[in-house]
């Protein structure tokens, strides 16, 4: 008992005697305006936090802006206090880069309205919350027309990562893409439910390769499915940065995000005080997606072709999902001649033609 | 030869091993400070970072009760198995499965009347989790199969049944078909323990108020069923014949088999007792903080459970303390993470030396070291030789 007691006065000691009441932040100069970046995964020296990351340098280098991460945050309530205690720091902007960082933030903003919140991927939005995304899946189909152009088989596999409508988004543009030059050739998917594992990504690729596809792509944000191309020596298509040091001799091309000129947008409106709430999802026209350079080995007609496409993509003469679109029954989803809308896109639970594998 | 050598310990060190604890506590942040200071970062003052990101704020306290709620439950119920050498390392299942267990009530039973959906939605969280420890307990007992392998192999397949519902049929249509489940009913929502508003409207002047809910945060009653489940734990322990047969059968289970003791409804119980609090800590941390079942409900807290079960060297009051200064250490080594900008990696790394330093200086509770050939000091005379 009396051990007991001594015990718990210790701990108690040792809280109460560093217990100090919370000092309030020290009156901001407003010129200068701190960022605070919450990653999913480590950041690493690929993948999405890692382009994320990119944009938080780049934006680290301009005057009058310092930028603070925490990476490897897990989603739900652990989210929730790194979010608060990056509100309680008295950051000015903060930005949640993973779907689950939703309801925290969403939280978090009710208690801190003065400080602006963007959350990406997600679809809610508040006085003080943004959400924003890019539209990848541009990206992603003319990825796939490089890939389509490119293999030998007519079999490309997809490491993917949730079955969730971002990932099937991609997968469907990707597909739409391939089959656009090549009606014939398939994308077969593998689900990880990973965002973030080297050695299962890897193992998935691998396990692709011995079904017989001859190009891999994926989703996650390891650069594992490229280190087993390289290994194959198996064509590969990068995502989120360009891969190519993983995947020297055989990365096509990748997908990749270009988050620098939305960040300091937000930063410039949110000095001036213009910054307003809304929901973004900008396209190939801005440059936040685009495709990494072409490896040496894509001939120059391919190029050009996916070139010609890119531009007409980015002034809006080209729809990704514009009709008709079937699905993996051959049934009409999107009608010749229409586009879906946003929301249709942003909750995409099917998967097109072409596509081998289930979206679940 | 002069060399040095253990020697154990005849009785345990009473209130000596805070003098253990605190020792240990402080070589592992020296081990910190100089670590820090490697990587050219100001090892004393990371240190206290460290201390001042993970107790030193008003708000540091609430958010250490609200993440101490669901390992002190999960490491309640491992402790208890522990006692009686049953290898439980299932508590990770045990907590997601409890989880469904109660979303599959909230979902089911809409039409409750609210006084009774959060009752009944903890009863099923427990007692699906119970249910799932007990299929261990029965593959042990039928089969022979060790509850090692049985409960590491279902917390796999609890995980999955999880990602299969969540990906699947519970997903929420409302939710732009993300994986989801659609919000729970506000009677199945357990609240913050300080609702400000409450008390502004009962004459608690605002100073006051925003201090308590600075200090409180985001911990809810769920801290309530912790005090509960310890002060009965504890009971079943020391006051109650069971208990008495949990420790008697845990020391010697072939001589407590022949003193007429049912090991193996001893297994049953405190597997199920293991399993129901695991799922209870499941299902109140998915309704306090996410209001809705999410993929991300796993989070390891079934492990961290065995960490403390150990450091606590499965006794009560200490799995409290230990699982409030686990707490306490995780955000502090994340306000350094935050404040120093280094990697994650490193400070998991400083979080693992500062465990495994204090786990290892336990090792001072039952031994003592002196030198060969010289009788032991007092306290510990007699004691029998091990090693060197």
């Amino acid at each position: 008992m009396f051990k007991r007691l001594i015990l718990t006065g210790l701990c108690l000691a040792l809280v109460l005697g560093l217990f100090s009441p919370n000092r309030p932040q020290a009156a901001q100069d407003k010129k200068e305006i701190k960022i605070g970046f919450v990653y999913i995964s480590p950041v690493g020296n690929a993948g999405w936090s890692y382009a994320h990351d990119l944009a938080r340098q780049a934006l680290d280098k301009q005057p009058g802006i310092s930028t603070y991460y925490m990476e490897s945050v897990p989603e739900g309530a652990d989210a929730e206090r790194v979010i608060l205690n990056m509100a309680r720091r008295g950051y000015d902007i903060i930005c949640t880069t993973s779907f689950g960082y939703m309801d925290p933030t969403i939280k978090v903003a009710r208690q801190f309205p003065k400080t602006v919140f963007l959350h990406c991927s997600g679809y809610k939005t508040a006085a003080n919350v943004s959400n924003y995304f890019g539209r990848v899946y541009q990206a992603r189909y003319l990825t796939g027309m490089v890939a389509g152009s490119m293999t030998k088989k007519n079999e490309i596999g997809y490491v993917a990562a949730f079955p969730i409508p971002e990932v099937i988004r991609g997968i469907n543009a990707f597909t739409l893409g391939v089959r656009a030059v090549n009606p014939n050739a398939k994308v077969r998917v593998v689900w990880t439910k990973t965002w973030y594992d080297p050695a299962k990504e890897k193992d998935a690729a691998l396990s692709l390769m011995d079904v017989g596809v001859d190009m891999v792509t994926q989703h996650q944000d390891s650069p594992g499915v490229q280190e087993a191309a390289q290994d194959r020596k198996v064509y590969s298509i990068g995502y989120n940065t360009d891969m190519s040091a993983f995947a020297p001799d055989v990365q096509l091309t990748a997908a990749i995000w270009n988050w620098t000129p939305f960040y300091l947008d937000v930063v410039d409106k949110v000095r001036a005080g213009t910054w307003e709430a809304g929901s973004f999802w900008p396209g190939l026209e801005t440059g936040i997606v685009d495709i990494a350079p072409y490896g040496k080995m894509v001939p120059q007609q391919v190029r050009d072709s996916v070139d010609a496409r890119r531009q007409e993509i980015a002034t809006g003469k080209f729809v990704v999902f514009g009709g008709p679109v079937k699905d993996q029954s051959g049934k009409l989803r999107i009608a010749a001649g229409e586009t879906p809308d946003d929301k249709e896109l942003l909750s995409m639970d099917w998967f097109v033609e072409g596509v081998v594998g289930k979206p679940e | 030869m002069n060399g040095w050598q253990l020697i154990r310990r005849t009785e345990p060190r009473e209130w000596g091993s805070v003098a253990v604890f605190a020792t240990a506590f402080a070589v592992s942040l020296a081990i910190c400070a100089l670590l820090l200071q490697v990587q050219g970062h100001n090892g004393a003052g990371g240190v206290w970072l460290l201390l001042k990101g993970g107790f030193g704020h008003v708000y540091s306290y609430g958010e250490i009760l609200l993440k101490a709620i669901p390992i002190f439950l999960c490491s309640l119920g491992v402790a208890l198995c522990f006692r009686l050498q049953v290898w439980n390392i299932g508590a990770e299942g045990q907590y997601v499965i409890g989880t469904l267990g109660g979303c599959w009530f909230v979902l089911n039973f809409p039409g409750l009347p609210a006084w009774l959906v959060l009752p009944g939605t903890l009863a099923a969280a427990m007692l699906s989790g119970g249910i799932w420890a007990g299929l261990a307990a029965l593959l042990r007992q039928r089969w022979g199969m060790n509850e090692i392998i049985s409960t590491l192999m279902l917390n796999y397949i609890g995980i999955e049944i999880l990602n299969h519902l969540i990906y699947g049929s519970w997903r929420d249509p409302a939710a732009m078909n993300q994986a989801v489940g659609p919000y729970f009913p506000p009677a199945a929502v357990i609240g913050r323990i300080w609702d400000s508003d409450f008390w502004l409207k009962h004459g608690v002047s605002e100073g006051t108020a925003d201090f308590f809910f600075q200090f409180f945060g985001r911990a809810h009653w769920g801290v309530l069923s912790c005090i509960l489940a310890g002060l009965l734990c504890s009971f079943l322990l020391r006051k109650s014949r069971l208990g008495y047969e949990i420790t008697a059968a845990g020391s010697n289970p072939r001589a407590a088999r022949t003193a007429g003791i049912s090991y193996n409804r001893l297994v049953i119980l405190v597997m199920f007792l293991c399993g129901a609090l695991a799922g209870l800590a499941g299902f109140q941390e998915c309704s306090a903080n996410l209001e809705r079942l999410e993929p991300n409900i796993v989070m390891g807290y079934g492990y961290t459970a065995v960490v403390v079960a150990w450091l606590a060297r499965l006794r009560i009051m200490r799995i409290a303390l230990f699982t409030l200064v686990l707490a306490g250490l995780r955000f502090g080594v994340e306000n350094i993470e935050q404040d120093l900008q280094i990697s994650h990696a490193f400070a998991n790394t400083l979080e693992g030396i500062i465990l495994i330093t204090v786990l290892a200086g336990q090792l001072f509770n039952d031994y003592k070291i002196s030198r060969k050939g010289r009788p032991a000091a007092s306290g510990a005379t007699g004691g029998e030789e091990r090693g060197s």
